[in-house]
């Protein structure tokens, strides 16, 4: 990289190509392995120079799409966010707790689908955090490294199967044994989507971690034994405070997926705004909000099409604003170790 | 010297009478046995659920598997429904998500890598992708329906539908080759630099060929992830059953995803099984391009070791 300079196409060295093509042999003994094609090297300087110009723009151009999407992004959900509240005050839109807008009398308080959205993700969260920290503890600190290399790519399987074939198996297969535990529990309710999402997101916890863990050095660890701790004062007390910042990123990065997570929910927790902590209720999360209209016939251009729009930039700004806190901790509680 | 010293002074008869003392170290032993359990169970529940989730679906969806249900239609009838067009609608989103990601991809890639040096301008793209790698997948959707299907005027198409998933699936693609070429020995590129090449003449000639494993392997991993999303193709595609295979990049579509949520959706219980056979035609393909992906990663890294 120190090599780079990217505002100055010319290279240093390719004044003359016909010196590649006509150079003296190698003296014997040595290979000759010309990389380059003699056409490319005999290619004349200006039509080279012209080449490397336009591969420099075209991937700078490419370069500018990732760029491109996040202000688009941002425009699109303001723009249509804007109109929404002209129409309806964002401090309604943000504190009011009745979500009605399909049917009259209309109501935009967006509140019953934030805490539909937190409280799946919270038992996500809660189930993500206690098996993932500790299967990362178990792959780290205690299994050998057969088992680990083994577990740790099924754990992984987990994170690549799609959520749509979860919020299958949260309303097929864990809502009918939650019913056959809590018999007033109604089909579609926050605990299943949240417990299978906890499953969906519990690798990220684990692998993030146990990065994190493994790269505590060896010689804190035989410091604590050489005072007398034992494998789980050791884990607690000096592997887990060593690797919190990593530990903690994971955990946020963890319930951002799970914030925007939308086929579970869509599938598992119900179509219902509702502002309870009572996860055997059916809630509505922003996410599933957001489908239950596009995949309904709002015409486009109405003010209940709009909102989709205002809770899309509400979600994006929670996701952003999670993944920001999570960069600054990681900065601020990072301990670098030699 | 003189510190330790002054804690040997500062240490009474009585505490070290107290230190000297054999501990119980009894319930040290049961709370270490106790978490270890606890550790171990971690990892299993984590282990049975997959299983758990896996064997559900096999049983509930191998009895509806047969070749009448690839080659079928959608049908308000279990029986006779299959998936020929959203597995048709898949195979042509994934066609062209992999013709639109590859060329920005990896170019977003090489230039980051081999170019652009570092600038303000180069920390701020590669901190904007990773931001973009957090946005839920459901925001994209927003942005593809707005942005392709009503302000471009693509419609529900294929192509709008491409397009999203490859914003979706850009950041992935980029993080995989930027680690691909960055691979790459600098003893190579330096070898080609001193040989009077351009820099993209070593790029051209060095860099890629070395790179292509680990690009490809990425690029596939990005596709498999894209092939799985549902929530940004419910938003472009809305909810279609549809009769047909999509001829052309203008045509209406759907994916096996979307179609699995079509089904999970009805009540009947007879569509609970043949959306279980949708996934897991769907996790064969998945497993296919993972295994793919692998294989490619351990033939050219065994090549370079040699």
């Amino acid at each position: 990289m120190s090599l780079a300079s990217s505002d100055d196409p010319k290279e240093p060295m390719a004044d003359s190509p016909t010196e590649i093509a006509s150079s003296p042999a190698p003296p014997p003994g040595r290979v000759a392995t010309n990389a380059f094609p003699a056409s490319a090297a005999a290619k004349r300087p200006r039509f080279r120079k012209i080449e490397e110009w336009m591969v420099i723009w075209s991937l700078r151009a490419a370069a500018s799409v990732s760029i491109i999407t996040t202000i688009g992004i941002v425009i699109v959900l303001l723009r249509e966010s804007l109109v929404f509240f002209a129409d309806i005050p964002i401090w309604e839109f943000l504190s009011g707790t009745k979500w009605t807008p399909n049917f009259k009398p209309q109501n935009f308080g967006v509140l019953p689908l934030v805490g539909g959205t937190l409280l799946v993700a919270g038992i996500a969260g809660l189930v993500s955090l206690g098996l993932g920290l500790g299967a990362a503890i178990f792959l780290s600190e205690y299994a050998p490294e057969r088992l680990r290399k083994t577990l740790k790519p099924i754990l992984e399987v987990l994170a690549g199967i799609p959520t749509v074939v979860y919020g299958y198996f949260a309303l097929t297969f864990v809502t009918p044994i939650l019913r056959s535990i809590f018999p007033d529990v109604i089909i579609f309710n926050a605990l299943s989507a949240g417990l299978v999402m906890g499953l969906m997101i519990m690798p990220m916890v684990s692998t993030l971690s146990e990065d994190a863990m493994v790269s505590v050095p060896r010689s804190l660890r035989d410091a604590a034994y050489a005072l007398g701790s034992t494998k789980f004062e050791v884990s607690t007390k000096v592997v887990i405070p060593a690797a919190l910042s990593g530990i903690v990123a994971s955990f946020i990065l963890a319930i951002s997926r799970a914030i925007g997570e939308t086929m579970i929910v869509t599938i598992a927790a119900g179509a219902t705004p509702n502002l309870t902590w009572n996860p055997l209720e059916s809630v509505q999360a922003m996410t599933a909000f957001i489908v239950q209209v596009a995949q309904g016939e709002t015409p486009q251009g109405s003010l209940e099409f709009k909102t989709i729009f205002a809770v899309g930039l509400l979600l994006f700004v929670m996701t952003l604003i999670m993944s920001i806190f999570g960069r600054w901790f990681v900065g601020r509680f990072r301990q670098e170790y030699e | 010297m003189r510190s330790i010293g002054q804690i040997t002074r500062q240490i009474t008869r009585e505490e070290a009478r107290r230190i000297a003392r054999p501990r119980k170290v009894g319930h040290k032993v049961w709370r270490d046995n106790f978490f270890l359990g606890m550790f171990i169970a971690a990892v299993l529940i984590g282990v049975a659920g997959l299983m758990t989730l896996l064997v559900d679906t096999l049983m509930d969806g191998v009895p509806w598997l047969g070749w009448s249900f690839i080659s079928s239609y959608a049908s308000r009838k279990p029986e006779l429904a299959g998936i020929l067009a959203p597995l048709a609608g898949t195979a042509w989103v994934m066609v062209m998500t992999a013709m639109f990601t590859i060329p920005v991809g990896v170019g977003t890639a090489i230039f980051l890598e081999e170019f652009a040096g570092r600038h303000w301008y180069t920390r701020v793209i590669q901190l904007n992708i990773s931001n973009l790698a957090g946005v839920p997948s459901i925001i994209y959707g927003l942005l593809g329906l707005s942005l392709f299907v009503f302000s471009l005027h693509m419609g529900r198409s294929v192509v709008a539908g491409a397009l999203t998933l490859t914003l979706l699936v850009l950041p992935i693609v980029i993080i995989a080759s930027q680690e691909a070429i960055r691979a790459v020995p600098s003893s190579y590129k330096d070898a080609a630099l001193a040989m009077g090449a351009t820099r993209w003449q070593m790029v051209k000639t060095i860099v890629l060929p070395e790179a292509v494993p680990g690009i490809m392997s990425g690029v596939i991993l990005a596709l498999s992830r894209a092939i799985g999303e549902s929530a940004p193709i419910l938003m472009i595609s809305s909810l279609v059953f549809l009769t047909f295979v999509p001829t052309d990049p203008g045509s209406r579509f759907s994916v096996l995803p979307l179609q699995i949520y079509t089904w999970v959706a009805q009540p009947q219980p007879g569509f609970r099984g043949i959306a279980a056979a949708g996934i897991i035609v769907l996790l064969i393909m998945l497993l296919a391009m993972n295994a793919l992906a692998i294989w490619i990663r351990l033939k050219y890294q065994r090549r370079r070791e040699e």
